[in-house]
């Protein structure tokens, strides 16, 4: 197994892994917010605490939990590495640098939107992960949903959160296509498409997250 | 039309590679705007001499554009404001009058400063040596015809051929990254059959070397593609994973 872990230790490899992780939370995302989404049918949150119940009691769905943290550790870590790595290839940093000119700015700040990130995870995970499982406070009468409204009642949480889905909304617009570009999948015919996509989905996907602690806050949903 | 500027030069001024440098300041004026960068910086260097100071080390030689010699990163870019030119393509009229210009050599740790702008680059040339050799006949070369080679590929494997290893990519890349060097150097064989027999081998060695001399990784920001004076596209960084990670899984 020597051959795997040096070809995973490799400047290449680490990139791999960072795609391979990636892409997995990608995956998980669209679960994620295509669940939460079902509180604008407006309903009272009774379809989304269906769906909640089901993701906290099915066993595949519990076995994919701890894949999914594994997945997101694994991908903290390789990040940190790789910024721990890259940091030291230029000892002596330029006095003058015109970044914008040949890059995007988000495409050079993967490392701080996923640093903002993290942080926002923290207390995301607070929020709503530490409640429903590790408490014994989720019951009939007090369910996730109702807890999205005690939570998005307070301004400052709703602006944390926000800010959150943008720096989400960048990390995805480089990473989602740079993972396929990592993958060696740079193509003319599937490239365009790829990029396409992944803007959309960046849009669409911290656009819709944003969209739930604002309606909320604004009683837009009841 | 012709103009002349007067311009304040920053130029980072070191002694050798122990040594830390810094930037000295210098004014020139009466510069052609038909000049060249590097015209303009042999002016200052005639004027140096003249005044008995030791006049700005920087790398040149065919000053066509196509050695890859002249690096200088000026005003945070690699080779000046323009795209798709070497400093010495870089013409004074891309300036205005009265402009400050900054000039650093390229900075990475692979790349250390032999004096002022002048760097080693001698770590392509170890990366390439790593690649090793492509097994042909000896003897007369065959008839061209006799290996039929796709033209899709033929075309790609010269636009990476075209590399010059002038090191701008490593020098835009915030992380001082080889990736586009390094691949455009396994694409041009890579996509050509001479190149098949040892193609997984390379791809691993050169890999490696790239690794051991202090490169470091890509973060897709497509800036050294942007840079790049020669248009060597990210696709060959794509392309030298896939070879890398294909040799990886099935070498033995």
């Amino acid at each position: 197994m020597a051959w795997l872990t040096k070809s995973f230790n490799s400047s290449l490899g680490k990139k791999l892994l960072m795609a391979i992780t990636g892409l997995f939370l990608i995956s998980f995302l669209i679960v994620h917010c295509g669940l939460n989404a079902t509180i604008f049918l407006n309903d009272g949150g009774v379809a989304f605490n269906e769906g909640a119940e089901f993701m906290g009691t099915n066993p595949v769905i519990r076995t994919m939990e701890i894949v999914l943290f594994a997945g997101l550790l694994l991908h903290i870590v390789d990040g940190l590495r790789l910024w721990l790595d890259n940091k030291k290839k230029r000892p002596v940093a330029y006095a003058v640098v015109d970044g914008s000119a040949n890059s995007k700015w988000y495409s050079r700040s993967m490392g701080l939107l996923g640093t903002l990130l993290l942080l926002f995870l923290i207390i995301h995970l607070k929020h709503f992960w530490y409640f429903s499982r590790l408490t014994n406070d989720l019951t009939e009468a007090h369910t996730l949903y109702n807890e999205m409204q005690i939570v998005f009642a307070s301004p400052i949480v709703v602006i944390i959160y926000v800010l959150g889905c943008i720096s989400l909304g960048y990390h995805l617009l480089h990473g989602f296509q740079s993972a396929f570009q990592s993958l060696g999948w740079n193509h003319p015919k599937y490239s365009p498409t790829i990029k396409c996509i992944g803007a959309i989905y960046a849009v669409v996907i911290s656009a819709t997250f944003a969209s739930m602690p604002i309606a909320f806050y604004f009683h837009l949903i009841h | 039309m012709e103009g002349h500027l007067n311009l304040t030069l920053k130029i980072w001024r070191q002694k050798n590679t122990q040594t830390a440098g810094k930037f000295e300041t210098y004014q020139v004026s009466g510069i052609s705007t038909d000049m060249s960068f590097l015209e303009m910086i042999d002016v200052l260097n005639n004027r140096l001499i003249e005044e008995g100071d030791d006049p700005v080390a920087f790398d040149h030689d065919c000053r066509e554009g196509i050695c890859g010699m002249c690096s200088m990163y000026i005003n945070g870019r690699p080779h000046g404001p323009n795209r798709g030119v070497t400093t010495c393509q870089l013409h004074m009229r891309s300036f205005k009058d009265g402009e400050t210009i900054t000039v650093e050599p390229w900075r990475a740790s692979a790349f250390p400063v032999i004096k002022d702008l002048v760097v080693n680059r001698s770590a392509f040339d170890r990366i390439i040596a790593a690649g090793g050799f492509i097994s042909v006949n000896t003897g007369n070369a065959q008839d061209a015809n006799n290996l039929p080679i796709n033209k899709d590929n033929a075309d790609d494997a010269f636009a990476a051929a075209a590399c010059i290893g002038c090191g701008a990519c490593v020098a835009a890349c915030k992380n001082a990254s080889a990736m586009l060097f390094t691949s455009a150097k396994i694409s041009q064989l890579a996509l050509l059959p001479q190149g098949q027999i040892e193609a997984a081998t390379r791809a691993q060695a050169m890999v490696a070397q790239m690794d051991e001399e202090g490169f470091g990784a890509c973060s897709n920001t497509g800036a050294c593609e942007a840079e790049c004076p020669k248009g060597i596209s990210i696709e060959n960084i794509a392309r030298m994973n896939r070879e890398y990670f294909s040799a990886t899984f099935s070498s033995k």
